[in-house]
């Protein structure tokens, strides 16, 4: 039966269009007719055919079924930039609606819904309200749809002219395929209504359940999803609804059986009876296993509820676990997903078959999949204390293999282990110190210095051990110094002699004098004055009992899961998070070119959620961090160190005036934080430069339910030492309103060290939600000062002073200087002062200079063609590590 | 839980939109474009992360068939489970309708993908996608259309799978009973998993709207009737039927009652986990002579009944990604080293019950190996077979009662064969 319809993709190159636009307007059927399949070709391959809108329409009075089609497809398409002609379609459309045969009044009313133009949407109501009373099904369960469209483009309309209640009269009809969209209308008409508007009775419940029976697949879960909505008045009541919704879990589309089980799961809560509940379980297992025969995407949603469905009710698939061991061939997403559930699963019963399983995995290819493996033996000791015995011997064994990612995986949940069950394992620290040599990530390397620390007594030579780490201590990761000051400590607290005296003493001079991160640096002076003060009491707080651990990463808050719960099947289970985090409610008319909304968005939201779910959650027992208990606060110190210590900061920094202009003019500012990953607290913010100093301007909007208040926010370490110089004067945000505010900002109060760049992390907190972190960019340019102004010889004599190799150049091909003076007063107007120019065969060479905070000086050369694209420019500075972000803020500078 | 999408996709392997249908003005083609081509420059496979993502907003679901995506987005919080499985659906109409989906039968035919993406889905709800009943009113050749005016009556009827009017000269059916014997055997010789998938695949070329009524060895059904159980009875642990089936029946007094759809299709599916005895054994032993040489001897036996007889054997042993000139020479069948797959392919093609054959290979080893190399993939030796007349389960079709107001007799011919599914030991 295939087609030759790729003809119409090659067309002759000269003057395309109005050929078409001949043969459009041909006499002849047929030519027409292979026109407008020319213009859908041309269309799909993303050309621009809307000057054609006329001629297409024109075509629209066909008896042709398949011709007509296509135009009201091209009508989809192009309507909204042509809305004047769209209305030239009119009066085919209604005279379709009319139309004797059923195909063509459902397709007329159907794309009708679809042709987002308000002037068309008048003229809908009349063919709507005759075809949602149309005698033939077909066309009534079109209409339905209909309706939720017209909704969805004006709300207002769809109420006044009373299509609600002609669709509530549609869950009645006798066909079972026009109810079902009814219920799918009306449920996604409710979603975005504040009103009640499909209220499901016992009465409609009733009805619904028997149209289950007769209507398609597809139908069968609009109204499983709707129903499990329903709240039952009581246990009997559930009972029924269970016992009519059961046989679906026989169903071979799987969408069925999940929503089914998605309702069971909702009635379960209400049925007292334990043995129905019991037996409800059972009749479940056998249905969820199945899934894992579908598809691999299939499976992927299957695995990601039946983690939720075990975490609430864990009998149900008690005894499966076997079901859920790796197949060679499953795609690694399945295999991950696989194992999660096995942890969840794995009993004293079973823990044998599932270590062997994990050993095997542990030898695939695939690197995460290898180490998350791992992990999950670490995990399944520390969940059961029998066979902890069991889960080290096979670590040691994979140890035994000697590749390198699984040494250190393994010598993490080790760790673990050790934690849980303290004094029980020493045994197996001199295997675990033969690996030493080979540890290279932060985390494997904490972890072995916890475990010296912590066992220093007993390993003989522990003191040299550390010793070979202290040597590096400057370049190792803030995670390793922080591990390798309390070992240390501890070393010195059990062996008190001239050795760990001494490697202390470097230690702490290190971590006090040498650093600049604070967290190290508060933690070694506590020690230092513990340990100078009161060395007994410094061996009560060092060396004092650990609480015990247990494996509860990955479960998820009771409240959560049953949110979750409810939501079965959908995105929202996937993700495991509930669906207003991810899902923004904005009436779709306003959607229009958005391009630059979601770029503002993407650092922040650059992974899938599923993943952050779980990354959230990665660390196996995430109370198990190795840390000791009196430096717990400064603990954490991953990308975002101490954000969550909001008040810190606001009593000792100086206050600056707020009374400042409260809405900043100019440009809107870019968003940094989207209302969709904000639930709903939209964030926009740059940093500028105004009358000498630097100001975070911001602007907060409230798209969320409920108001705001008791704004708070910090900055991260950054290359510049940007912070707050003030508190954020954020009034209380109603919903729906906004606010805008300048926030001073003091430079060098936490400078990161590392390569300059020009990150600036951000977190903002208020009292009604989880605390958010966006990243902004620091315009370097900001920065210049007003004193950057250089006379002709102090700039000739710095520029001889300053040695050769602190001159950088770079060219920019893109810009262009078109004036000189244009030009100069753009630059002047960021503090980059001119000083002189010259000439070059045809090229201008303008000198300029500018100064940063701290008095570093920027001499400036750029050499341009005027009116011609490419601007060289050379800089000679002390600093010549900022060259990149000076550059940077030329380049902008050149193009705004 | 409204659970539309906003467009659907489809798209080439570099995620070039092809062709695409959108129903709620919300997500562009240049999004989605872009949403793909930063995914690839991260992952070659698109899917590693799994087959649903959410970027700026948008919720990408999307499954591969050959050279193409197909990919639902959505700003909602949509039924996952349902979109990707029509997704699935929408694979399957397009085949019955160009027989292959690719790339160049999509250019080939969008003229027909266009009508039925507008059919299949309305404002991004999924709403019919029964492939047979759809090409009764969409049609390729685009002359045929004057012919049939209206929707068939089936499409929104209750038996919407099946038009009114069918006519056979001769009424028949068909039963296949096909069962794929999935099993996994630890390292250590241990069979630790196995289950068996089934399915009653039927061909009914039937006149009319026959009621049909499907007698199994069911051992619920047969206890509940008071049966004298003779023979064996089956507990299947789980039962898919396909829509046609009547389920609140089913769930009733176990009666499997239908109209079918005309020409084949699934009627049911079953999952069986029992204890298996592996119908194929294979045991390998490798020896490694010096550095370089590698000598391994595998023995392959049937482990069923004599009067049956295994077919199209294959056992795929792996073999170490850097082996050299193998020399293989075996007892029955032909063996050959098939590097792409780092495995000797042992081909039988007939093996009877009870029977023990043989394999030995010899090859070569590099005898320098770089240090980083990480050890070796350890594959599992595959199993591939083929064994008719034939069931594990013992499942029996008893009878198949078909009733027509028209009163013809239709008797059905049923085959049984047991294949090999996912068929994995751990012992090399």
């Amino acid at each position: 039966m295939s087609g030759h319809d790729s003809k119409y993709f090659s067309t002759t190159k000269k003057g395309e269009i109005p050929e078409l636009k001949e043969e459009l307007n041909s006499q002849y059927k047929d030519k027409r007719k292979d026109a407008v399949k020319k213009v859908i070709a041309a269309m799909t391959v993303g050309k621009d055919v809307s000057s054609l809108f006329t001629d297409v329409v024109n075509c629209m009075q066909t008896e042709n079924l398949e011709l007509k089609k296509l135009v009201y497809l091209y009508l989809i398409n192009y309507a909204k930039s042509q809305p004047d002609l769209a209305i030239l379609a009119v009066n085919t459309f209604v005279k379709d609606s009319q139309d004797p045969n059923p195909l063509i009044r459902a397709l007329a009313v159907r794309t009708m819904g679809c042709i987002r133009v308000d002037k068309i949407t008048e003229y809908l109501c009349d063919p709507l309200q005759r075809c949602l009373k149309d005698d033939d099904p077909y066309v009534r369960k079109t209409a339905a749809i209909c309706v939720a469209k017209l909704y969805d483009i004006n709300a207002e309309l769809v109420e006044d002219r009373g299509f609600l209640d002609a669709l509530k009269d549609l869950i009645s009809d006798n066909n079972p395929m026009v109810v079902a969209n009814a219920v799918a209308a009306l449920a996604e008409i409710q979603e975005s209504s504040s009103r009640p508007i499909f209220e499901i009775t016992s009465h409609t419940l009733s009805k619904l359940l028997t149209a289950l029976n007769e209507c398609t697949e597809w139908g069968q879960v609009f109204i499983l999803d709707a129903l499990s909505k329903y709240k039952a008045a009581d246990a009997r009541e559930a009972e029924n609804i269970v016992e009519r919704v059961t046989p679906r879990l026989q169903h071979a589309n799987c969408a069925v059986v999940l929503s089914a089980v998605k309702m069971i799961l909702q009635q379960m809560e209400l049925i007292t009876s334990t043995d129905v509940v019991r037996n409800l379980c059972k009749k479940m297992a056998p249905p969820l296993v199945t899934l894992l025969s579908a598809e691999p995407e299939i499976q992927y949603v299957a695995l990601r509820n039946i983690n939720l469905i075990v975490q609430k009710r864990p009998t149900i698939l008690a005894h499966e676990i076997k079901v859920f061991f790796c197949k060679y061939n499953d795609p690694i997403y399945v295999k991950m997903e696989k194992l999660e559930i096995m942890i969840k699963l794995a009993s004293d019963r079973n823990i044998d078959q599932v270590l062997l399983e994990f050993k095997e995995y542990a030898t695939e290819v695939d690197v995460d999949f290898v180490r998350k493996a791992v992990r999950a033996i670490g995990r399944c000791a520390i969940k059961l204390e029998r066979a902890a015995e069991r889960c080290i011997s096979v670590l040691l064994e994979l140890i035994k293999i000697k590749v390198n990612y699984v040494v250190q995986e393994a010598i993490i949940v080790i760790k673990d282990i050790f934690r849980r069950y303290p004094n029980t394992y020493e045994s197996i620290i001199a295997t675990l110190c033969e690996s030493l040599d080979t540890l290279d990530e932060p985390e494997a390397k904490a972890s072995m210095i916890w475990i010296i620390g912590e066992y220093a007594e007993r390993i003989d030579n522990a003191d040299e051990l550390l010793e070979s780490f202290l040597e590096s201590f400057p370049e190792e990761p803030p995670q390793v110094q922080l591990q390798l000051l309390t070992a240390t400590v501890k070393l010195f607290l059990k062996k008190p002699t001239e050795g760990p005296q001494q490697m202390i003493q470097v230690v702490l001079n290190n971590a006090t004098v040498e650093t600049d991160n604070p967290d190290l640096r508060d933690r070694a002076y506590i020690y230092w004055r513990l340990l100078s003060t009161d060395p007994e009491a410094a061996k009560d707080v060092v060396l004092a009992e650990k609480p015990v651990i247990s494996d509860d990463s990955n479960q998820l808050d009771p409240s959560l899961l049953d949110e979750l719960l409810s939501n079965i099947a959908t995105l929202s289970s996937v993700y495991h998070k509930p669906p207003e985090a991810f899902v923004t409610r904005v009436k779709t008319t306003q959607k229009t070119e958005e391009e630059d909304y979601p770029e503002a968005g993407e650092q922040s939201y650059s992974d899938s959620p599923a993943r952050v779910a779980d990354s959230g959650a990665s660390p196996p027992a995430s109370s198990a961090n190795p840390q000791h208990p009196a430096s717990r606060q400064p603990a954490a110190p991953a990308a975002l160190p101490d954000l969550l210590d909001l008040g810190m900061d606001n009593s000792s920094s100086a206050i600056v005036s707020v009374d400042q202009p409260a809405s900043p003019a100019g440009p809107p500012l870019p968003v940094v934080l989207p209302a969709s990953s904000g639930q709903g607290l939209q964030i926009s913010a740059q940093l500028i430069r105004r009358d000498g100093q630097v100001f975070y301007s911001m602007m907060f909007e409230n798209n969320s339910q409920v108001p705001l208040d008791g704004f708070m926010i910090q900055f991260n370490k950054n290359t510049f030492g940007l912070a707050a110089g003030g508190q954020l004067q954020v009034p209380q945000l109603l919903p729906g309103t906004s606010a805008s505010t300048l926030l001073p900002m003091v430079l060098f109060q936490n400078i990161s060290p590392g390569p300059a760049n020009t990150l600036l992390q951000v977190a903002i907190k208020n009292n009604q939600q989880p605390v958010w972190y966006f990243n902004d960019k620091i315009y370097f340019h900001v920065l210049f000062t007003e004193d950057g102004r250089m006379e002709r010889s102090t700039f000739l004599e710095t520029w001889k002073s300053l040695p050769d190799s602190n001159e950088v150049s770079r060219d920019f091909p893109a810009s262009v200087i078109n004036s000189v003076e244009t030009t100069l007063d753009r630059l002047a107007a960021s503090n980059m002062f001119f000083i002189a120019k010259r000439k070059h065969a045809n090229q201008e060479v303008l000198y300029l200079s500018a100064k940063i905070p701290r008095g570093i000086p920027f001499l400036i050369e750029l050499t341009a063609v005027i009116g011609t694209p490419g601007v060289k420019c050379a800089i000679k500075t002390p600093s010549p590590e900022m060259a990149p972000l000076f550059f940077e803020a030329v380049e902008t500078l050149l193009k705004s | 839980m409204a659970g539309a999408i906003s467009a659907l996709f489809l798209l080439d392997m570099k995620g070039r939109c092809l062709i695409s249908r959108d129903y709620r003005g919300d997500v562009s083609a240049q999004q989605v474009e872009k949403f793909f081509t930063k995914h690839l420059e991260k992952e070659d496979d698109l899917e590693s992360d799994g087959p649903i993502c959410h970027e700026n907003g948008v919720n990408y679901m999307f499954i591969q068939h050959k050279n193409i995506y197909l990919m639902a987005a959505s700003k909602q919080n949509s039924n996952a489970a349902s979109l990707l499985f029509f997704l699935h659906r929408v694979v399957d109409v397009f085949k019955h309708y160009f027989e292959e989906l690719e790339e160049e039968s999509l250019r080939d035919n969008f003229v027909v993908v266009y009508e039925l993406l507008d059919e299949m889905m309305d404002f991004g709800y999924p709403q019919y996608t029964e492939a047979k009943i759809l090409s009764e009113f969409i049609k390729t050749d685009a002359y045929r259309m004057e012919v049939n005016q209206h929707p068939p009556m089936a499409v929104t009827n209750a038996v919407s799978w099946r038009s009114e009017g069918v006519y056979y000269k001769n009424n028949e059916v068909y039963l296949d009973v096909v069962e794929h014997v999935n099993l996994l055997v630890n390292s250590n010789g241990q069979l630790i998993r196995s289950e068996v998938n089934g399915a009653l695949k039927m061909r009914a070329y039937l006149s009319g709207m026959p009621e049909c009524k499907l007698g199994l060895n069911d051992k619920v059904l047969l206890e509940a009737q008071g049966r004298p159980t003779k023979g064996k009875s089956i507990d299947l642990d789980d039962i898919k039927f396909h829509q046609c089936v009547r389920l609140a029946r089913f769930e009733n007094d176990r009666t499997i009652s239908f109209i079918p759809p005309d020409g084949s299709f699934d009627l049911m599916t079953y999952r069986l986990s029992t204890q298996v005895k592996p119908l194929i054994w294979v045991e390998a032993q490798v020896e490694r002579h010096s550095r370089s040489r590698v000598e391994m001897s595998v023995k392959a036996r049937s482990q069923f009944k004599e009067r049956s007889t295994a077919t199209n054997v294959e056992i795929e042993l792996p073999v170490p990604s850097d082996a050299m000139s193998p020399i293989i020479r075996t007892s029955m069948g032909y063996a050959t080293y098939a590097p792409e797959r780092d495995a000797v392919v042992w081909k039988i093609k007939s093996f009877p019950g009870n029977k023990d054959y043989m394999l030995r290979a010899e090859f070569r080893l590099p005898s320098v190996i770089s240090e980083d190399t990480p050890p070796d993939r350890k594959a599992p030796i595959r199993v591939k077979f083929e064994i008719p007349y034939f069931t594990v389960s013992g499942i029996q079709v008893r009878y198949l009662k078909i009733i027509e107001k028209s009163g013809y007799q239709a008797l059905p011919w049923v085959r049984y064969i047991t294949m090999a599914g996912e068929y994995e030991l751990r012992l090399i």
